[in-house]
């Protein structure tokens, strides 16, 4: 397998799981899909850094590898293990109609930024609009769903787009800056876990939409 | 080396009040070291003005004019807002809404709050103030939901998510602000640095500046506040401990937007200044509506002063977008005063719902003639905010609103003045409501103790002698204005 191609198909996996979270109801397989995101987004850091003999951008895929494959997951299947209901209940828009909303997203994505693809001017760089789409259907996720455990994986994948556009287009950040945005991202999905323990703790098992306290 | 104490001086304070959190006289530690952070932040800009830049920690920090300003601002709202925090803290324990272990918790975390925004303001690279940026959203978020009631917790979410949406794309602004310098010929490591990206600024490829300072506005514009990304900032300045919201609306707001102002002198040196106006010009213009709108039938008083910070917010993206040297000193002057009259509007707001037990506007009548100290002090607080003289407001939105005109952006600044005035009347209508009325009842225990009421007193004193006498900070002023518009 060539190097761009096995590039495309990393990218290209990247943005199937994202798909595959529109229509997968149940919390622990889309959990499992975002997991394999991860380690998608990991392996086109790994291949870039492999075909440039670049140590901090191998360096970076193994941190993207371990946080976003493996562990980011595990702690998100630990606390949505004990959701009582286990599957999203009624998202805003029914899966047909998100399916339909997501090609619409990816053309737009393609519209939009191919002429950031092209002036990257490399292989890579033409699969930027990829990551692009895999930010915009996170967006879609992240407001169409209203399960706690869903929004934070929409919010993994708007992060996941930005990360593979980062990858694509620049080769990453210094990796300085990229473990100082891997730990705050870490620290981000951290948070919201506590957060969705303490709303689960006080009001037992809530919809986001039931939370309406504050409004003017 | 002088940045770097900068830094670790808040830390400092919240570790010695973390290690004994049932000392209450130890609390103290905090105001303290926060007080030192404004004395070496006015240390830097001395230094900054008469040697140049200072650079610390191996290059990761540096301090120029416009650094030093906003450590000064940092410093003095810090000041207000710890030195308030300790009554709020020690009236939480007593009440037993708060454990020995959570206060030191909360003190650990408000003083790596302030911590986290100094980092930002003196970060040598551009990609380090994102990182220290977005680890102020994380460290206030336990502090917006540190109540544990269902409106904290549900401000707290809805704080971390939006944010968190709007810091994804600010980094992504920020990528193909680092894409346009690596092929403009950065070398990777330094591309990012602000002197290196201000050196290749001219070179860099004007469509993907054009994308990425547009997602740098939406992006960093939502911790601003700035609509349509704003509305975590009501719920969540309205849930968190008022000395939080202080410093949230005090500086929180203005930090971002300083993040704003540094993306924008690099993008108008390789577009010229137009693309800036237009993209600031309809920000603030929607935020100044939001504003106006949701002023006018307001309910709660804590939620009155956010949206009057997104009404400020508005009016600091319009001088910015102005642009012009004198307009930026006139943003940053704004800065400065709306920190700290909000701080001390927020602060005031406090006492009162302590007193009151309501933060609903229906809820407070007649304070002037049942505690006047505390009417008083929200009076006269509100009176700078809405930009009278002698207070620091009225300067630096008179200068801004010239600046506007100067540029060619007359017809915008009539709209933002004609939505001022909305607001101002919506203002002065609520505000007449809690503060004028018969008082038939004295309160019991009217005034607050004489060390409460020193800050804040001091906070508009402080407003008001730089409304008048302006000449201490000018040369700082300019010397920002600079960086910024060199």
């Amino acid at each position: 397998m060539t190097f761009s191609s096995a590039l495309a198909l990393a990218a290209g996996a990247v943005l199937v799981c994202a798909v595959s979270v529109l229509w997968l109801t149940s919390v622990r397989s889309v959990i499992r899909a975002v997991a394999i995101q991860g380690v998608a987004l990991g392996t086109v850091a790994l291949i870039l850094g492999v075909d440039q003999r670049d140590p901090g951008l191998i360096a970076a895929a193994s941190v993207v590898l371990v946080l976003k494959g493996a562990v980011i997951p595990a702690l998100l299947s630990r606390s949505g293990g004990g959701d009582s209901r286990g599957r999203e209940s009624r998202p805003l828009v029914n899966v047909p109609a998100s399916l339909v909303a997501a090609a619409a997203l990816i053309v737009v994505a393609f519209v939009t930024t191919r002429g950031v693809g092209r002036f990257v001017g490399t292989s890579a760089g033409s699969l930027v609009p990829v990551g692009v789409a895999t930010m915009l259907i996170g967006f879609f996720v992240l407001v169409t769903r209203r399960r706690p455990v869903f929004q934070i994986v929409g919010l993994l994948m708007v992060d996941n787009g930005i990360a593979l556009v980062a990858f694509l287009s620049t080769a990453g950040v210094p990796f300085l800056i990229e473990l100082g945005v891997s730990l705050d991202i870490f620290l981000g999905v951290m948070m919201l876990m506590v957060l969705t323990r303490r709303l689960k703790v006080e009001f037992g098992d809530v919809d986001l939409d039931e939370l309406q306290e504050l409004r003017d | 080396m002088l940045a770097l104490l900068v830094l670790v001086a808040p830390l400092l304070g919240g570790a010695v009040v973390a290690a004994a959190p049932r000392r209450g006289g130890l609390r103290w530690a905090a105001v303290a070291t926060n007080g030192a952070t404004l004395a070496l932040g006015v240390t830097l800009a001395v230094r900054v003005l008469a040697h140049g830049p200072v650079t610390g920690a191996g290059g990761v920090l540096r301090a120029d004019a416009l650094s030093a300003f906003m450590v000064v601002v940092i410093g003095a709202v810090a000041l207000l807002a710890s030195w308030l925090g300790i009554r709020t803290v020690a009236l939480d324990l007593a009440a037993g809404t708060m454990t020995p272990t959570r206060a030191a918790a909360y003190a650990i975390l408000v003083q790596g709050f302030i911590a986290t925004m100094l980092l930002a303001v003196l970060a040598a690279n551009l990609g380090v103030l994102w990182v220290a940026v977005e680890a102020t959203t994380i460290v206030t978020t336990f502090l917006v939901g540190s109540r544990r009631t269902r409106g904290s917790l549900e401000a707290a979410w809805k704080y971390l998510i939006i944010c968190s949406v709007g810091i994804a794309l600010a980094f992504f602004g920020t990528v193909l602000f680092y894409l346009a310098a690596l092929h403009a010929g950065g070398h990777s490591a330094q591309a990012l640095d602000w002197t290196s990206l201000m050196a290749t600024a001219r070179h860099l490829d004007p469509a993907v500046v054009r994308l990425g300072f547009a997602l740098v506005v939406l992006g960093y514009g939502t911790k601003v506040g700035l609509a349509p990304m704003h509305s975590w900032l009501p719920d969540a300045h309205s849930q968190a401990p008022t000395p939080v919201s202080a410093l949230m609306s005090g500086v929180l707001l203005s930090v971002a937007f300083y993040a704003i102002l540094r993306f924008k002198a690099v993008a108008d040196l390789s577009l010229g200044p137009s693309f800036s106006r237009e993209v600031l010009v309809v920000v603030a213009l929607l935020s100044l509506a939001v504003a106006a709108s949701l002023l006018i039938a307001q309910r709660d008083y804590k939620r009155l002063l956010a949206y009057s910070s997104i009404e400020h917010m508005g009016l600091i993206a319009l001088g910015a977008a102005a642009g012009t040297r004198l307009a930026i000193a006139a943003v940053l002057l704004q800065i400065l005063g709306h920190g700290l009259t909000k701080t001390v509007l927020f602060l005031t707001s406090g006492e009162i719902m302590a007193a009151e037990g309501t933060s609903h506007i229906d809820g407070v009548r007649a304070l002037l003639a049942r505690r006047p100290a505390l009417g008083g002090l929200f009076g006269v607080g509100l009176v700078a905010l809405l930009g009278f003289p002698p207070f620091s407001l009225f300067s630096s939105e008179l200068l801004m609103t010239r600046a506007e005109f100067g540029v060619g952006l007359g017809w915008v600044a009539v709209v933002a003045v004609a939505l001022m005035v909305v607001i101002f009347v919506a203002v002065v209508g609520h505000a007449r409501h809690m503060l004028f009325g018969p008082g038939e009842t004295a309160a019991v225990d009217a005034t607050p103790p004489r060390w409460v009421a020193a800050p804040l007193v001091g906070g508009l004193v402080a407003c008001a002698l730089i409304g008048v006498v302006a000449w201490p900070l000018s040369g700082l002023l300019v010397a920002a204005a600079h960086v910024v518009r060199p």
